[in-house]
């Protein structure tokens, strides 16, 4: 019997010192063989685009100049890194992502509360604050392009703004309407993902702490707050990975990442689609990947987002 | 159970893709695939003189081949970023791309398109100006046929200032435009509408940036346009909006009298006829205006050219319909209903042409006179380091100009990034 554990399969090492029973044995080999199709999916969508565009990051490959391919190695990653550009770009995404995100969770967090709380017309209240999320993000950008234009823009009509003001025309208003528009597009979305750590606090624990004298704003911080911890982890974390590849709302609004809006998903836009260069464009993807890994390793080893406490499995 | 759902979506996922694939391969409407189909892949023009030219060959072809018009977007570098990704891919459903003028040498480097040899290249040259000749031209091969240009003019208010005179050049206009409270419209938001005018301004100052061997050569004419850039971004002559500024934004601020001069393709004459007749006749035309005092402008030059794709599969029919396409009478249906500048010279005294062009000699005036953009098949890589480095308007630095002009497009054409 003590042969047969060792030569338990390695795709499945055991993990706990315990004696796997045969039918525990024929449940996992069912679980891979149940799970293959799906495994196989994921590899030939994610991984092989991965491990190719990693392949060509390694080369001077511009789709110009067939006849100039060679493997270069980590040149175009030191090309990049080097550069002025690259770093500006790395600036402007973290500023727009650090704002954005930060709006998005206390609007969201507010909107989840009124999600929460309201009484009647629960399913019209719900559904009206997910339009903007509902709506194609290039549309939308163009909605805020057009009233921001300088010469037809709806918002300098408005009362209280001045007609002067050119919010386009200048990098930090650009980076304003940009920040606002993804505001208004994915706060939605925060909410809903808040409103779903909102449901997890049970109302006892509120009934007794009202019973204790606690204030509505105790209750928030002391009970809320700490019980929503997971989820909110989560919420940002998805927020946070979103905002750092934005590119949609970028692209129209400013359109070639124009006044030093340009966010490092517009560079590899424009070295990948536009100068058509595979190498260079491709080292920046790998990048932005690598930066994405960062931040969600960030989440969850530094601050302990865990999907399985999300989903009270813990 | 639920990992077995999961596996079936997995497999549902692989299918919708697999038939999404498929689906972009042989789209419906995106080319005919009949033997004898020749798809033309150009700009959706918005007047229909396309339309009409491709009716027009496809009857005097009595059914040796049928033309296919595949519309693209209005904007010409979207236009570019398709036909370049599906070139690459070596896409045999294209068979004719209408090129911007600024496109041929990439294309023609990178073996996208088929040179036009023996009497081709006579057919496709004979009887056109010089200056669209010399778009189709890549190391002394003819790569396109001329099919239309474009050239912007300097367009004024004949009721608010004086006709400009002939040495008028950019420091008197917005001096002049200053003086009156006015402003000058022009090209400034960070695309290629830019380039064109920068690249203006450079060769009206004697300048070029890239030379007859393909080589950098940024001078001081590049600060020559800086400085005038700047001048007139930080004047009171700037139009609200300049950073972000393109041709329609130049029309539409000309149109609302807000200003009294404005550099702009012809387009906005006909145009300028729907705000009203009398608006229409109060709008003056002259030769694009100098950078320097004692040298004559060199206007921009645009226009369109149509090339056969190395991927096509009827190339001998491709070449034939191209032709066609840019026969005198169908560039005449262009110009009349397109407001697009003919290339060949006849068009050009055609009684109906010039009926809708008044000022047609000084547009064919300019088209010879013009100076082209850098011919260079790392084209699009130059074009955005000049965008990068002359935007926003009013930041740029004239005394530092040159170096980074330089540093930028030495870095574009190695493939760096910058």
């Amino acid at each position: 019997m003590e042969a047969a554990t060792t030569k338990a399969p390695a795709a499945a090492p055991p993990r706990k010192k315990q004696r796997m029973t045969d039918r525990a044995k024929a449940e996992r080999k069912l679980a891979w063989l149940l799970c293959a199709p799906a495994v196989i999916a994921m590899l030939i969508v994610t991984g092989y685009p991965i491990a190719y565009a990693f392949y060509l990051s390694l080369q001077k490959f511009d789709l110009r100049f067939p006849d100039e391919k060679e493997f270069v190695g980590f040149a175009n990653y030191g090309d990049v890194l080097t550069s002025s550009t690259w770093w500006n770009d790395v600036g402007t995404t973290l500023i727009i992502t650090v704002i954005s995100v930060s709006v998005e969770l206390v609007l969201g967090m507010l909107i989840a509360l009124v999600m929460h709380r309201a009484i009647f017309g629960r399913g019209p209240v719900r559904a009206t604050i997910l339009i903007p999320y509902g709506i194609v993000t290039v549309v939308a950008a163009f909605a805020w392009r057009y009233a921001f234009d300088p010469t037809s823009g709806f918002v300098f009509g408005l009362p209280l703004v001045p007609d002067t003001w050119q919010p386009l025309t200048t990098k930090e208003g650009s980076l304003f309407v940009i920040i606002l528009a993804e505001i208004w597009k994915t706060t939605p979305f925060m909410a809903l993902l808040l409103l779903a750590g909102l449901a997890l606090v049970p109302d006892e624990l509120h009934e007794a702490a009202k019973v204790d004298g606690a204030s509505t704003v105790q209750r928030f911080f002391r009970i809320t707050l700490p019980l929503m911890k997971p989820a909110i982890l989560v919420a940002l974390l998805f927020r946070t990975l979103d905002a750092f590849r934005i590119f949609d709302n970028i692209f129209i609004i400013q359109p070639g990442g124009a006044l030093g809006t340009e966010s490092v998903s517009i560079l590899g836009y424009n070295v990948l689609i536009n100068r058509v260069n595979l190498g260079l464009g491709s080292a920046i993807s790998i990048l932005i990947f690598i930066c994405v890994i960062l931040i969600a390793v960030l989440f969850v080893k530094g601050l302990g987002t865990s999907t399985a406490q999300q989903r009270g499995e813990t | 159970m639920r990992r077995a759902r999961r596996s079936h979506l997995g497999a549902l996922a692989l299918t919708v893709l697999a038939a999404v694939a498929v689906g972009c391969g042989v789209g419906g409407d995106e080319g005919g695939t009949g033997a004898r189909a020749i798809n033309w892949y150009a700009f959706n023009e918005p007047g229909g003189s396309y339309d009409m030219a491709v009716q027009n060959c496809n009857e005097q072809a009595n059914g040796r081949y049928t033309i296919n018009y595949v519309k693209l977007p209005n904007i010409a570098d979207q236009q570019r970023e398709l036909l370049v990704r599906r070139l690459a891919a070596e896409d045999d459903s294209i068979d004719l791309a209408s090129l911007d003028v600024i496109w041929t040498a990439e294309f023609a480097e990178a073996e996208w398109i088929l040179p036009w040899e023996g009497d081709r290249r006579e057919a496709a040259t004979e009887g056109k100006l010089e200056g669209p000749v010399e778009t189709v031209d890549y190391q002394g091969k003819v790569w396109a046929i001329p099919h239309t240009s474009n050239t912007q003019l300097l367009w004024y208010r004949k009721d608010r200032v004086d006709a400009p005179p002939d040495d008028f050049t950019w420091d008197e206009m917005i001096d002049d435009a200053v003086e009156k409270g006015t402003a000058v419209e022009v090209q400034s938001a960070q695309y290629e509408g830019l380039v064109v005018w920068i690249n203006a301004m450079i060769t009206s100052a004697g300048g070029q940036i890239v030379n007859e061997q393909g080589d950098v050569e940024v001078n001081d004419t590049a600060k020559t346009a800086a400085e005038i850039e700047k001048k007139l971004a930080t004047s009171a002559a700037a139009p609200p909006g300049m950073s972000t500024a393109n041709e329609d934004a130049g029309r539409l601020g000309f149109e609302s009298g807000r200003s009294d001069y404005m550099v702009n393709y012809p387009y906005i004459y006909p145009a300028a006829a729907e705000v009203g007749e009398d608006f229409q006749k109060s709008i003056g035309w002259a030769r694009y205006p100098r950078s320097v005092p004692d040298r004559p402008s060199a206007p921009p030059l645009g226009g369109f050219n149509i090339a056969v794709s190395a991927y096509s599969n009827n190339p001998d029919l491709a070449f034939e319909a191209a032709e066609c396409l840019a026969s005198p009478e169908n560039q005449a249906l262009s110009a009349e209903l397109g407001g697009l500048p003919p290339t060949s010279e006849s068009v050009y005294d055609d009684p109906k042409v010039r009926k809708s062009y008044p000022f047609a000699d000084e547009l064919r005036e300019s088209i010879d006179n013009a100076g082209p953009r850098p011919v260079t098949p790392a084209y699009s890589d130059i074009s955005l380091a000049i965008q990068k480095t002359y935007h926003p308007p009013e930041s740029v630095d004239p005394n530092t100009v040159v170096e980074q002009l330089r540093d930028r497009i030495e870095k574009a054409v190695d493939g760096k990034i910058f």
